[in-house]
This record gives structure tokens, sequence and C-alpha cells, in this order.
């Protein structure tokens, strides 16, 4: 079964479509989404109604940080990323929020664990951006039973950590396009990058897919409209800033 | 996992025979057990004595094996045909590569004379080289994972300690030490460095030292002291022990074999190019010494290895590509001042500013211009005749770092000399004139630049001719600061 990873859309519609278009070309046969469907873009309600949508053919949801704040906007914008939940909760309808608050923060299925930031404590949003930080989420996951592969986002870069000779975790940047042997007695943690705000310099979306007959990860980068879904940020009236954010791609 | 008997099978595959049983693994000869004929090719079935349980290093070697052999090709590696599963039943099927290795070769009763250690040295180099544009480096090269096929082409066997830029290095650790054999293994692998492709170089250095003298350059270390003495010290020099050894191959192993990477030959393909053509060899002291390094020289370089770490490399194929052979297919005849002009732009332009980057100027004589009978025309005076125009052309070109070497073929035809020469040296860019060899007029008859743009192996600049003050005369004439009178055009574009 091949499995298409995609986190951290950001309410970018034309990313979104791009990555759902790439990965059933690639013969995806089933897509899980790793939190951060909101926030930052212009389209939050055709990419929550898509994924809904998705849900029917058996896509699995995780909630991310921004859906939480989307659905509770903090009364005061302590920081750039909570700028837009205002935005965001009045363009989405109730049935909208309400299927966003019920969204599981940590979802099991089998030997893979889906969770949006770290696993040792998902509601604290941690950032998995080195090998102690992964140690310590892939140390946590294996605390369901049978766990192998833990798969999250929100740091919206591709890297997959993995054990060397050694005990200690080492990160593998990987190169777009190989398919990566990824064997189950080993235990793995990845990050699969932004679907909706690439941030590395570089303006194609990120996801990644999973065969798990042959135990292969891909990570993938995806051209699409960017300039589409940056003037779609300016005609809504949001920051200039997240609008050049997708045209540079930082 | 135990000893298989003949008869035996395995996931589909029977065993013929064992064919090498081994610390790690066993060797089995195989065919498909439903008598379906072979892919084309005997094949091979290697068996690890450890599952993926165990978790022992070894394993780990034969998983990192299975990953890399999936991917690389080329005849300088077996083919690959099937892989088992690592938990239930690890195997690894390919190709069985019938030939002579390179310890049969060393334990051969009469040593290899001059012009064998130079063929064979060229065979492993363009195999190196082959897997270093595919983003591996070996890493644990040694005589008995080099063999050679009936027609001499190297085949590089047992990838468990290698490096694909590709894959996690599953072999990496955090405490990094020296992974590999001791006796073949480079400084910086000594030191933890996995990847980068001139330590692939330096075995090489190390197994022809071997054929040279017969010895070991620096014995078989037990010891990390003993294994860090690579990182400041040179081997007795190989005319030391055996001096009938020539001064340029002595230039090559030394220089295979310098403490430094940046020192040695920067890839495969470089090291090929010298062995295959000795005679465009600069000897230096390096080639020559028959004493040894002097204590002061080691001694220097042993402060320097002691502040010696770990670097990360970059990608094996870029590494490689930063140091282009450009080869320029210079006219002899027919040719105007400013074709050869233009020509000699060009060229500077490909080699840029990089060290490590070579020149091989060429030109094709036809060989009716040679007579064994007449005097002014034999074979040396004509070529003579035509290295000295070479020289003369490429001189100011000349640039401290980068090496230029001068070729005169003899061919009736020039297309084909010219591809033939790319072809056995990996020849990264070739420079020549778009419409050189008098064919200029014939316009639907394939002339020599088109005929070797499309079999060219690699990049193909054709050069059109122009002279400075034609620019100059055309900017004063008002037609603006183009400077395109001669252009790069990319050869494939015109069809």
């Amino acid at each position: 079964m091949k499995l298409a990873l995609l986190s951290d859309i950001h309410a970018n519609i034309q990313a979104l479509d791009a990555c759902l278009l790439h990965a059933r070309a690639q013969k995806a046969q089933r897509f899980a989404f790793l939190g951060d469907l909101v926030g930052y873009g212009a389209n939050p309600c055709e990419v929550v109604e898509r994924v809904m949508l998705l849900t029917e053919e058996g896509a699995t949801v995780i909630k991310g940080n921004h859906d939480e704040m989307a659905v509770t906007p903090p009364t005061e914008v302590k920081h750039v990323g909570a700028s837009t939940a205002a935005w965001t909760h009045q363009q989405l309808s109730a049935a909208h929020r309400t299927w966003l608050d019920t969204l599981p923060m940590v979802l099991h299925q089998d030997k893979i664990l889906m969770v949006h930031a770290s696993a040792d404590a998902p509601d604290l949003w941690r950032y998995v951006y080195d090998e102690r930080a992964a140690t310590v989420s892939l140390d946590a996951a294996a605390q369901w039973p049978g766990v192998r592969y833990v798969f999250g986002g929100h740091v919206h870069e591709q890297s997959l950590y993995y054990r060397g000779s050694s005990a200690g975790l080492m990160k593998f940047s990987p190169q777009p396009g190989v398919a990566l042997p990824v064997p189950s007695h080993r235990q793995w943690l990845s990050t699969v990058g932004s679907v909706g705000q690439p941030r590395d310099g570089r303006v194609d979306a990120m996801y990644a897919t999973l065969d798990t007959d042959r135990w292969q990860l891909t990570f993938h980068r995806v051209p699409y409209d960017h300039y589409a879904a940056a003037s779609a940020i300016r005609a809504a009236g949001l920051p200039e800033f997240f609008a050049e954010r997708l045209e540079k791609g930082r | 996992m135990k000893l298989l008997e003949p008869g035996a099978e395995l996931d589909g595959f029977t065993v013929v025979e064992c064919i090498h049983s081994g610390g790690m693994a066993h060797i089995y000869q195989v065919r498909y057990s439903d008598n379906r004929p072979g892919p084309g090719f005997d094949m091979a079935m290697k068996v690890p004595r450890m599952t993926a349980g165990d978790g022992a290093e070894n394993i780990v070697s034969f998983e990192v094996e299975s990953q890399i052999m999936q991917v690389l090709t080329g005849s300088h590696v077996p083919r690959f045909v099937a892989m088992g599963d690592l938990d239930r039943v690890p195997y690894l099927v390919m190709e069985y590569v019938h030939g002579r290795t390179l310890q049969d070769w060393l334990d051969a009763d009469t040593p290899p004379n001059v012009e064998e250690i130079a063929r064979l040295g060229t065979a492993m180099a363009q195999a190196v080289h082959a897997l270093h544009q595919q983003n591996t480096v070996h890493l644990d090269l040694k005589p008995a994972n080099v063999l050679f096929r009936a027609d001499g082409r190297a085949v590089l066997l047992d990838f468990g300690l290698s490096c694909h830029a590709h894959y996690p290095d599953l072999l990496a650790e955090q405490l990094r030490k020296a992974v590999g054999s001791p006796a073949w293994i480079a400084p910086e692998q000594v030191v933890g460095v996995r990847g980068d492709p001139r330590s692939d170089i330096f075995a090489i250095g190390v197994m022809l030292y071997q054929l040279c003298t017969g010895e070991l350059p620096f014995g078989e270390p037990q010891t990390t002291g003993g294994l860090r003495q690579r990182l400041w010290m040179d081997p007795p020099p190989p005319r030391k022990l055996k001096p009938d050894i020539p001064p340029w191959l002595q230039e090559v192993v030394m220089r295979c074999l310098e403490p430094e990477a940046a020192q040695r030959y920067p890839s495969g393909a470089h090291l090929a190019f010298d062995l295959s053509q000795p005679e465009q060899i600069v000897v230096t002291a390096r080639g020559n010494n028959t004493k040894g390094t002097s204590f002061r020289t080691h001694f220097k370089r042993w402060i320097k290895a002691a502040g010696m770490h770990y670097l990360p490399s970059p990608l094996p194929s870029q590494q490689i590509d930063e140091v282009p052979i450009v080869m320029v297919a210079v006219p002899h005849k027919d040719v105007t001042d400013a074709t050869l002009y233009s020509l000699r732009q060009a060229v500077a332009r490909s080699l840029g500013t990089r060290p490590g980057a070579r020149l091989a100027c060429v030109t094709v004589i036809s060989p009716s211009q040679t007579s064994a009978s007449q005097d002014d025309k034999s074979e040396t005076h004509v070529q003579r005749r035509y290295l000295t125009t070479l020289r003369q052309w490429a001189q100011p070109l000349d640039q401290p770092g980068q090496q230029i070497s001068f070729h005169v073929l003899e061919s009736g035809d020039v297309a084909q000399a010219l591809l033939d020469y790319a072809n056995g040296n990996n020849v990264s860019v070739i420079v020549m004139g778009a419409a050189t060899h008098g064919l200029m007029t014939q316009r639907f008859v394939a002339t020599v630049p088109i005929k070797v743009a499309m079999d060219a192996p690699c990049t193909i600049i054709l050069v059109k001719q122009a002279l400075p003050f034609e620019h100059l005369g055309g900017i004063a004439k008002g037609r603006g600061a183009s400077t395109a009178g001669y252009s790069d055009s990319d050869a494939d574009v015109p069809f």
C-alpha cells in the first residue's frame, strides 16, 4: 500500500491540489494529513473541505497547533504564528471548526505513529529539529506497541532520523525523488516537510510517500502556482509577509 | 545461517555449489529453482551468517550492501538480481562475475610487469570513477575485492562498507572511528571521514604499490596509533625497493598515497588518464626519489596531522565534476587564426579557475602523412612536428595547478578517433571548431563536428571563429555591444 504523508498545508489550496495530483500519479492509495491544515494561507475553507472529503475515502487527519488556534484564537497576538488565527477563525464555518476541534492529537496504526510535533508531549508542540529532540519523540513513541515509524511535520523541513551503528540517532537530509529503504527492523522518525509553506529557499511544495509493502520512503518536491497562492493572500488582506514567504520559499 | 548443501532451495533459488565460505557470509552459485532460464549470466547468492535480529555489525554492512547493490549500474559492478527480506531470509543474488582477482595477480609466481601494472591500475581507476559518478564511494577496496573480466575491465565487489550519498549512512557513528581494512584504508577514513572519493584513490595507490613492490606500503597495523601513521608518513618509495620501477610509475603511486586527499588525483578519471598515457606524466621529485621522505618533512606533517579531525564531504559526483578533463580538438590544416584563437578562448572558459582541471590537446592526422621509408615522414618525426605546433597553440593557456597534455592521433576517421579518445579517457567536455576540416560547404553531409556531437559521451562545445579586432570593428560600426561573434552553441540544438 502506498501512503501519502502531507503536513503543514497552511490553507494553501494551490499547493495541496498539486501534491494530491502528484501523489495520485505516484499511485498513492491513501492519504494521511499530519496537522496544520490552516493558518497563514488564504484558503482555509477550501483546504478543510478538500480534506474532509478525502476522509470519506479513508484519509486520516491529526491536529496541528494552527488548527487548534483557528478553533480558539488567542486573545492577544504574541507572535507571528498567531497573527492569522482570528482571520482564519472567521472564515471557517461552525461545522469546519467543530470538525477541526475533534481531530485526534496522535494516531497509531500498526507500526506507524503520526503526531504533528513531538510524541512525548503532543500538546506542547515541541519542534523536532535535531537528533536530541528526535530521540525524545521516538523513545516516547516506543510506548505504543509495535511502533517502528514516527511521522510528523511542524518544522517545515524534510528529514529522516535513523540509528547508525552507535545508539544515538543520526539526521539525514534526503534527496527528493530517491526511494529510501526504511526496513522495519529499525526505528525511524521523519518530518515530511511542509506542503503549503516551504522555508528552505525553494518554493516547491513538500510531502512524502511511504510504500508499506517494500518499506520505502520517498520525499517529494512539487512545483505549484505559488504566485497564485501569494496573490490570494494579498487579496484576502492578510500580512504581506506571508505572501512574500511563498514567493521566496523562506 | 548454516551452510547450504548443493541442491538446497532458498526463496526460489537452488544452490549449485558453495563458491566461498567467509566469516561474514557464504557465497553460492545458484540457479532459478523452477528451471526458468537465467538472466543471461551466472548468478551468485550471498547469505550472511546472521539475521537482522542479531544486530551485529556484519548484518548492518549486509544491509548497506543490499541497499547500494540495488541502485548501482554499469559493467564495473556485479549486476543485481534479487534480495531476500532482511528479517526473514536475508540474501542477495547478483551476477557471478568470472575472472581473476587482484589477489590472484599478487599471488602469481611471476610479478606483473610495468605495462601490466599500468593496465590493471587504469582498469581499477576507471571502475572507481564509474562508481563515483553514481554518488557511491567504495571505502573497502583491496585485492580480494577487485576482479578483472576477460576483456580487462575491472569489477568492484563487496559494498558492505560503502557509502551512497543519497541514502542514510547506516555505518556512520557519532563517535567516528575507522571502518575498513587496515592495510588499504585512507588517512581520512582513519579519522572517520566516510564519503570522500579520494579515499578510493588512496586504496588503489596501496594496491599499485603492492603490484610494484610486492609489499604493503604501511604494513598491516593492528593499533590506532599504527593506523594514524599514514596521516603524516610517506612509505618508502617503490624505487627504493625495486630500482627497475620507472620514475613515472612511482610518481603515480606516490601521488595516490599522499596523506592529504587534496594532493592526490582528484578523480579516478585523472588517474586512469596518467596510467594510460605515461609519456605525458611530468615526473617530479616524488617520482625520482629513491631515499624516502626526510625526518624534517615527516615531523612537520606529524604536527599537522595531530589536529586532523572529521570534516563532512560533498556529494562524490559533485566533487569529481569540479575537476573536469577538458579535451580540445585542434585542427592542423585548413584552419584560420581566428578559429585557433576562438578555440583557445573557449578552452580557457571551460577550464575555469579551479585547480585540478586538466586539458588534453588532441589533433588527428591521417595515416598517409607518415611513412616508414621516408626519413622526414617517419612517425616520430611527424608526431614531433605536430606536438610542437600543439604546444605553441596551448602556451597561453598554461596555468599553475592545471595540467596540459598533448596527443597526436593517427586515423583516417577523424570523428571516430576523437570519440574513441573521449570515451577512453572519461573526458567531461569536448571543445572543437564548429566548421573545421574543410567540410563547410557540404551542408548535407555529416561533418566531423556533427558526427562527434551526435555520439559524444559528454558535453560538447562547438566554437565559431571570431577574432577580437572583428568585435571591435563591430562595436565601432554601432552594431551594439554584442559579443556574440562566436557562441558556445549546445551541440544538440541544431538538430
